[in-house]
């Protein structure tokens, strides 16, 4: 009797934590739902191929779009990975590969610091190195913030992933006598190479929506772009100028550049994770 | 072509720990060794001396010489690398390169030690090889398949035609049948004996039975007590050790009183 009182007592503790577990996994997922749905009614009627190919117009005309602002964000995006990637990849090779246990602990422990950095404190940093000594805002500027911004995270995520791959790998090309650097490239990184990219392009899609550290540094602009070493426009600057201002043509505006920021986010890590993921399952 | 191999007062470490102590043996050419013993005696950390592998793991160490056809190849001026382009090694788990195909797994060794050769040439390696690891006629029609397509027996056939393609003189074996079904395990054993026509091979296995079928010479290693570092006790031909060996524990390993 006893034994069948205790039982039916840890079921009924079992369901309840079951069902604590279940309702927190959908509350985490509201939000993100909610935004999607919100942006995607607010934004869908603003977008249109205007929106996307246009310059901004004056204040008082109707119509324009973010054409400028799209193409800087991709601009800065690409400097943030032509100079941010190769530093990240190679420090996380460092980081899983060479272990000199003091540096790499160094090294490990300033990278997990650097990605606890609030993002205005790079921009404020890139700002005095940068746009203090070429006196002038810039795009380099604002993609070398982004580029800080995700070095710790594409360097810890090589390191995981390199050292996801099996020593028996590395062991099986050693022994055929391969030198230790092809090893690394040809056999390491390559087996590794869908779970990085995994990783870079989440740094990437995260840094797409930074607006604080392009503030100070890439600021904004009304035309093109029209070299690396003058302001350009972004996304997510343009969305936020245009969110705080007081006309409501301007907050249609808003909402579709989020709605594009958010597509280009979500096209970035889903397809990366669908097209890299299974390439990486194949090396476990 | 075969090289052989003479080692002298060969001790390994792992850190403070010493696995193996003063083992001085000489391995003849064209022969097949195999090394038995129970678990922990030190076998593999042996094999592992043979071609450097064993300074990979962290705060490893050796003394003692190992002579690779006159040459100890722990000498300072001898690169690890070029050691283990002669003495190549088939693991216990049969570790083809995931992503690479059929053919690119049996020709990796040729094609990344830098040994750069024609399409044309690294082809013929590749089906030299996998003829000699009796896996030709299984996978000539699936070249260009996922080398962890195979089942595990195929798999470390192609990983034993790997390394036969970078041309070694030795081929150390650490264990490669202790994941394999029974015929999976005879295939690679009939390979072995074709192999030592042009190999030296040095076969470390839990499997006495393996080790009478498979060898010419046999080594028993033993630790005397727990936290001693594994001796070579005794060392013979197979045929010797295993019907009249001189020390009692060989005696009692093999009749399977221990171990």
């Amino acid at each position: 009797m006893k034994d069948n009182l205790h039982s039916r007592r840890r079921n009924a503790i079992s369901k309840a934590a079951y069902f604590l577990c279940a309702l927190s996994a959908v509350i985490a997922m509201v939000p993100l739902i909610l935004i999607l749905l919100y942006v995607i009614i607010q934004g869908a009627a603003a977008l249109n191929i205007d929106f996307l190919t246009q310059l901004p117009k004056p204040v008082g005309e109707t119509g324009g779009g973010m054409g400028n602002a799209i193409l800087g964000s991709l601009i800065l995006i690409g400097i943030a990975a032509v100079t941010g990637l190769p530093v990240g990849v190679l420090a996380g090779t460092y980081l899983a590969e060479f272990r000199s246990p003091r540096l790499s602990w160094t090294v490990r422990l300033l990278a997990d610091i650097l990605s606890g950095v609030p993002s205005i404190i790079i921009g404020v940093f890139v700002y005095t190195l940068l746009v203090l000594t070429m006196k002038r805002f810039s795009a380099l500027a604002g993609g070398l913030a982004l580029a800080v911004l995700m070095l710790p995270t594409v360097a810890r995520t090589t390191e995981e992933m390199l050292r996801m791959v099996p020593d028996s790998l590395r062991e099986a090309s050693l022994a055929l006598g391969i030198p230790r650097w092809r090893t690394i490239y040809s056999i390491i990184i390559k087996s590794a190479s869908g779970g990085i990219m995994t990783g870079v392009m989440l740094a990437l899609a995260r840094i797409s929506g930074e607006t604080a550290p392009l503030l100070f540094t890439a600021l904004n602009s009304r035309t093109w772009p029209t070299g690396l070493d003058k302001p350009v426009a972004s996304l997510p600057v343009q969305i936020y100028t245009y969110a705080i201002a007081p006309y409501a043509d301007w907050h249609q505006q808003a909402w579709a550049g989020s709605l594009v920021l958010v597509l280009m986010v979500l096209i970035l890590s889903v397809g990366s994770k669908l097209y890299f993921g299974r390439k990486m399952r194949r090396v476990r | 072509m075969a090289g052989n191999i003479v080692t002298n007062s060969l001790s390994a470490w792992f850190g403070e720990v010493r696995a193996i102590e003063g083992i001085t043996v000489e391995i003849p050419a064209n022969k097949v060794t195999a090394l038995i013993g129970p678990s922990g005696c030190g076998k593999s950390t042996f094999l592992r001396c043979l071609n450097r592998m064993h300074e990979l793991v962290p705060g490893a160490r050796t003394t003692g010489e190992v002579i690779w056809d006159g040459k100890n190849i722990y000498a300072p001026d001898i690169d690890a690398t070029e050691v283990r382009r002669g003495i190549g090694m088939v693991f216990q788990k049969p570790n083809p390169f995931p992503l690479m195909s059929i053919a690119d797994n049996a020709s990796a060794g040729l094609r990344l030690t830098g040994m750069r050769k024609n399409k044309a040439a690294i082809g013929e390696v590749v089906e030299r090889s996998l003829k000699m690891a009796a896996l030709w006629d299984e996978v000539k029609n699936k070249l260009d398949k996922p080398g962890g397509s195979l089942s595990g027996g195929q798999q470390q056939r192609l990983c034993i035609a790997r390394a036969l393609a970078v041309e070694p003189d030795v081929i150390l074996m650490d264990e490669p049948c202790s994941a394999l079904d029974p015929a999976s395990t005879q295939k690679i054993e009939d390979t072995m004996d074709q192999l030592k026509k042009d190999f030296t091979i040095v076969i470390v296995t839990h499997n006495m039975q393996q080790a009478a079928r498979v060898s010419d010479f046999t080594g028993f290693l033993l630790t005397q007590e727990s936290g001693e570092p594994g001796r070579l006790v005794e060392y013979g031909t197979t045929s010797k050790i295993f019907t009249m060996p001189d020390r009692k524990e060989t005696e009692n390993y093999i009749t399977g009183r221990f171990g």
